[in-house]
């Protein structure tokens, strides 16, 4: 399986990933599933500017990554898919089954949003949304960092 | 050039707020230079900060990676500016040397940090 891992972070690609996880994980491609970012050139300009030699970047929205993320999990490359909030992350998993566990890494405080750990916040709807993948059979745990314990769902939503 | 070139630090954690510390500490002044982190902040947070420290300056942004969320924010700031200049890698000699050269180009600062950062670094 090489999807090894599958993130949220309203960060999307920063130094905790290119840094702690691609090197945790040997990771060589990132794969940024945003529906505003993969329909502005300008911003795919930045992310690929954002991220150290050798690491690959490629953009799709969510109902790209959707059709692609079967092939993504057989392909030879080592991925990350990240994704920027609970709403993309609920969708993605509801279109495909290819996804066994979520790692959320970083959602940061917001309107109607209240603190569940250090850094995560989450609207009512959006600790439901995940709740609900939970029970729908995914293994949804917070985890900033690679040395961090992960969190279990029942300890931030 | 009427008003010295300012300088924004923008970097991980707190080692913005250290370096202009330092810089500061040695040359006793902090020369135009301003701190921000990015410790607890959204992408938008933390761009909210930079503007909020740039303002509408002639500025030279220092940031600590090619890479990551305070990259970002610096390219983001400088998108559609023509006085913001953006240097990575930032590190003590870099700063001290900018520290009494603010009278160049954001573009000329960016360049001269380029080559005063690399001095900067030697294996012995």
């Amino acid at each position: 399986m090489s999807v090894v891992l599958v993130r949220v972070d309203d960060r999307l690609i920063h130094g905790q990933i290119v840094v702690g996880w691609v090197q945790a994980l040997g990771v060589k491609r990132i794969v940024l599933v945003d529906d505003a970012v993969s329909g502005n050139e300008w911003e795919r300009e930045l992310y690929t500017l954002s991220v150290p030699p050798g690491l690959q970047v490629e953009f799709a929205s969510v109902a790209e990554a959707t059709e692609m993320m079967a092939e993504w999990m057989q392909g030879p490359d080592r991925t990350i898919v990240l994704v920027g909030n609970v709403e993309a992350i609920v969708e993605l998993c509801n279109g495909t089954d290819q996804i066994e566990k979520v790692n959320v890494g970083g959602l940061h405080d917001a309107t109607g949003r209240t603190q569940r750990l250090p850094y995560v916040y989450l609207s009512d709807d959006e600790a439901a949304g995940l709740r609900a993948l939970g029970e729908n059979g995914v293994e949804v745990t917070a985890q900033d960092v690679p040395t961090a314990r992960p969190v279990a769902l029942r300890g931030f939503t | 050039m009427s008003e010295p070139l300012q300088g924004v630090v923008v970097t991980h954690g707190g080692v913005a707020q250290a370096l202009v510390e330092a810089v500061k500490g040695i040359t006793g002044d902090n020369g135009g230079l301003v701190a921000v982190t990015n410790i607890g902040c959204s992408p938008e947070a933390l761009l909210d900060r930079l503007d909020t420290a740039v303002g509408t300056r002639r500025v030279l942004v220092f940031t600590d990676m090619p890479a990551g969320s305070c990259f970002q924010a610096a390219l983001k700031e400088q998108h559609g500016r023509e006085n913001l200049a953006v240097v990575t890698g930032v590190n003590l000699p870099m700063l001290l040397d900018f520290v009494y050269h603010r009278d160049l180009s954001p573009g000329e600062a960016a360049e001269r940090a380029m080559s005063s950062g690399n001095r900067g670094i030697r294996s012995l």
